[in-house]
């Protein structure tokens, strides 16, 4: 068995798996890799293969081929031990129009093997869910308080989260991120698929992304960061020649006494040089955000 | 167009592309029982005297008129011929258009896909109207496709024409009821439940009514079902009474109408109530409990009185014993010997193919449950899905056994207080829960299915409805005994009644279960259905 190469155990593991539906391909060789208390956070467009992953990973769905390890078990052989150690919210929460909130969370937390009743009580005040209403009367962004309090109340390892805030309002949805880093602080494990940038980079250790099946960039946000382009733009008293020349300068340019560029962490010293020459009287400097990482890696047709 | 109805002829569209294989297949198979009805009669009763023998048999036998309703005209081939077609397959036809009015209306609002619709350019009371466009039609259809059948099969004009307007008519104005119950409740589960609750009533209603000699016969008038039976058909021709169904629908139609206007989208006439704010359900089996219950309790209530009422008429067929016509047709209800044994076999026979409806509804369960996505957050627990499909096929199994001991029990309890023996209680229970095996072939044929081809699990209704044909006129159109031999119900054990054979029980037993062995197996390596 392969060594996980962080220091941390790896809790999720997975190399080249493949899974087809019919004549569609939803995962081509993904490889997926979360440490032992991380945030890890997993985006993707529409259809990417998010959805997919986690139930292969929650031993729904069959892979067609590649290796899977959660929690130092197998997916489909040991779904029932590896359930009791981690939960789950699904994407789109689907209720039992009859049953209450109540029922329904205490139900999922007694089939995960029992829940906190202390720790559900705070979340119920914390996320404010009325738990005696039935099922089909519940918003959609109550049904995913429902869920949510459920995998959250219950004691366990590993959280899969697919797309957890979609439909909470910003009130609940820092709720749910002050939980997310209490459960960091726990030294619980977390995966999270989302596309809400914003929520990735504020509460993500780590970020994969993937497109079409395929893990197309994987890293912390420093290292991510680092892959993408700052974009830096100062007025100067006078302009230096060559700035388009710098290694690792791109797109420049230049408008009377101001330019603007995107610039590569590698290039940042030699143009800050460059820069300080020409007498820098404003600098603006906008690091660059997982949403330009997203976009290059979905607007650029596949390498 | 009035502003209310845009978008009607769209959502026309909508319904007959969703339902373009159902309502053909329902209407093209019930037209086609109505031809074979009347061709196979034709043949059986070439002569008016063994015709008025076997019209007369039916009338003075109350067990057969409380089924069937009596027959207006014993010298009429028409009449005879639609014995079994008037109340119950009147019925069967009903039930089909409850079902499609409320597939198009609640059903739609309560998986907020008629919120989506309702968005868009389309009046508030498009949606009702195009249901009821669909299913008013799919009744004209079948009415015009059944007297056509009639008439192909050699039967008078005017009584073909008036039979396909009663099955028509009855279909309109259960369609109506329809439309109404779905305004009352908020789930379409509960919305069919009321509706067909209004059908059964509807029936045994004119089952008394039709029984009562000085009684309540006016019974038999309030009942849609019984006015099908008073249009006469090859007995007298009474197009005025199609007035009756044709009123009701007109009044029904607007007080759904009115009720739809009142409410807001998604709620009900019946509030909904709150429900516990803590669980107590901790075990798949006891969400499947949970989830299953009402269907259960609603299906015990039906069986017991059903039941009880047919166990108090049995002894009415001794008076019958010296008629050999009488027992030709007792025999071919599936009796042996002894016509009350054999008429309280034949009800118990029936009565367990009904259950098997039960059972089929309920393990269908596993399906909606799958397709709904509530498998997924069951199945990310700690559930081994061994267990949480066995929650379902369990409450299934046990809930068919069950109903066959409650209808035991009130067959035997109405015979018993008829005849003053209350050994027959006992007698009668045994018999019934012989039955049970062949339901359990039918749960766990859906077990089977499902666990290879989550989707396909309709086909064991086709199954099923293609024993119950088999069942009721295999004999009858001279079907070869090896085709008989795949039904279940054909291997039950004929109780009461001297040589049942015990042995097919064992034999079906053994198929269910290696029909649950092998759907769970398969469940066990396929990927959860979305």
């Amino acid at each position: 068995m392969d060594a996980p190469s962080s220091k941390a155990p790896a809790v999720i593991d997975v190399v080249g798996l493949v899974k087809s539906f019919g004549r569609t391909k939803a995962l081509n060789g993904l490889n997926l890799s979360v440490a032992q208390g991380e945030v890890h956070g997993f985006l993707g467009p529409n259809g990417a293969g998010k959805t997919t992953t986690l139930r292969l990973l929650l031993g729904l769905l069959r892979a067609d081929a590649g290796e899977m390890q959660v929690l130092g078990g197998d997916p489909w052989n040991d779904a029932v031990d590896l359930h009791r150690r981690l939960a789950y919210v699904p994407g789109d929460v689907a209720l039992w129009p009859t049953l209450s909130g109540g029922e329904v969370i205490d139900l999922l937390g007694r089939l995960r093997g029992g829940l906190d009743p202390q720790r559900r009580d705070s979340l119920l005040e914390r996320f404010e869910l009325d738990t005696t209403k039935k099922g089909r009367t519940y918003s959609k962004g109550n049904r995913q308080k429902v869920a949510l309090v459920a995998a959250l109340a219950s004691d366990v390892e590993l959280l899969l989260l697919d797309e957890p805030t979609l439909g909470l309002d910003p009130l609940m949805e820092a709720q749910f991120r002050d939980y997310i880093n209490e459960v960091r602080g726990d030294g619980r494990t977390v995966l999270l698929s989302s596309h809400t940038l914003s929520e990735v980079e504020a509460l993500c250790d780590r970020v994969t992304i993937i497109r079409e099946g395929v893990v197309v960039e994987s890293g912390t946000m420093a290292q991510l960061r680092h892959l993408a382009l700052t974009a830096v733009s100062a007025d100067l008293t006078n302009v230096p020649e060559g700035l388009a020349d710098l290694p690792g300068v791109h797109g420049v340019v230049v408008q009377g006494q101001r330019i603007s560029a995107s610039v590569e962490a590698t290039g940042m010293p030699a143009l800050m040089a460059a820069l300080s020459a020409g007498g820098v009287t404003a600098l603006t400097s906008a690091p660059p955000t997982l949403e330009e990482l997203f976009l290059r890696h979905y607007r650029e047709p596949q390498p | 167009m009035s502003s209310e109805l845009k978008g009607t002829a769209v959502l026309v569209r909508l319904a007959l592309r969703r339902d373009r294989l159902l309502i053909p297949l329902w209407i093209g198979l019930s037209a086609s029982m109505v031809w074979f009805s009347a061709s196979a009669t034709v043949d059986l009763y070439p002569n008016e005297a063994a015709r008025i023998e076997a019209a007369n048999m039916i009338n003075s036998t109350a067990s057969l008129v409380a089924l069937y309703g009596p027959i207006y005209d014993p010298t009429s081939l028409g009449a005879l011929s639609m014995t079994k077609m008037t109340a119950v397959y009147a019925s069967l036809v009903s039930i089909l258009m409850v079902t499609l009015v409320v597939r198009h209306t609640r059903a739609e609002e309560e998986a907020g896909r008629l919120e989506l619709i309702g968005s868009g350019v389309v009046g508030r009371a498009a949606p009702m109207t195009a249901a009821l466009l669909v299913v008013g039609g799919a009744s004209a259809v079948l009415g015009v496709l059944a007297a056509a059948g009639l008439l192909a099969a050699g039967l008078p004009v005017v009584g073909s024409l008036i039979f396909g307007a009663g099955w028509a008519a009855t279909g309109l104005c259960f369609s109506a009821v329809a439309a109404v119950a779905a305004q009352v409740t908020t789930g379409s589960r509960a919305a069919n439940g009321l509706g067909f609750t209004v059908i059964a009533a509807a029936y045994m209603a004119r089952a008394i009514g039709d029984l009562a000699e000085g009684g309540p016969g006016w019974l038999s008038w309030l009942s849609p079902i019984g006015w099908n039976q008073q249009i006469r058909a090859f007995a007298g021709d009474r197009w005025s009474v199609l007035v009756l169904p044709l009123a009701a629908t007109a009044v029904l139609i607007p007080v759904a109408f009115i009720l739809r206007r009142r409410r807001d989208l998604g709620s009900g006439l019946l509030p909904d109530r709150p429900g516990p704010a803590a669980g107590a359900l901790s075990s798949p089996v006891g969400l499947a409990w949970r989830l299953q219950r009402p269907l259960l309790v609603a299906w015990t209530v039906g069986s017991a009185v059903m039941a009880f009422l047919m166990g108090s008429i049995a002894n009415n067929v001794v008076g019958l014993l010296d008629s050999p016509a009488m027992q030709d047709i007792i025999k071919q209800l599936g009796g042996e010997q002894g016509l009350t044994d054999a008429f309280l076999a034949a009800v118990l026979g029936l009565v367990s193919t009904i259950i098997a409806a039960y059972g089929i509804s309920a393990v269908g369960r596993l399906h909606t449950e799958e397709a709904g996505g509530h498998a997924e957050s069951v199945l990310a627990t700690a559930t081994p899905r061994i267990w949480w499909a066995a929650g379902h096929w369990l409450i299934a199994l046990a809930g068919v056994a069950w109903l066959m001991l409650v209808a035991g029990v009130a067959t035997g309890a109405g015979h018993a207080i008829a005849i003053g023996d209350p050994h027959q209680v006992l007698h009668i229970t045994i018999a019934a829960l012989a039955r049970i095996p062949a339901s359990w072939v039918m749960v766990s044929l859906v077990v089977a299915v499902w666990g290879q081809w989550p989707h396909a699990i309709g086909v064991v209704w086709g199954a099923y409805a293609a024993f119950i044909v088999v069942g009721e006129f295999g004999q009858l159109w001279g079907v070869p005994p090896w085709v008989m031999d795949f039904s279940p119900f054909t291997h039950s054990p004929v109780l009461p009644g001297p040589d049942a054979q015990l042995w097919g029980m064992l034999w079906l037993t053994v198929v269910a279960g290696a029909f649950l062995a092998g759907g769970s197996a398969a469940f066990r390596h396929r990927d959860l259905a979305g």
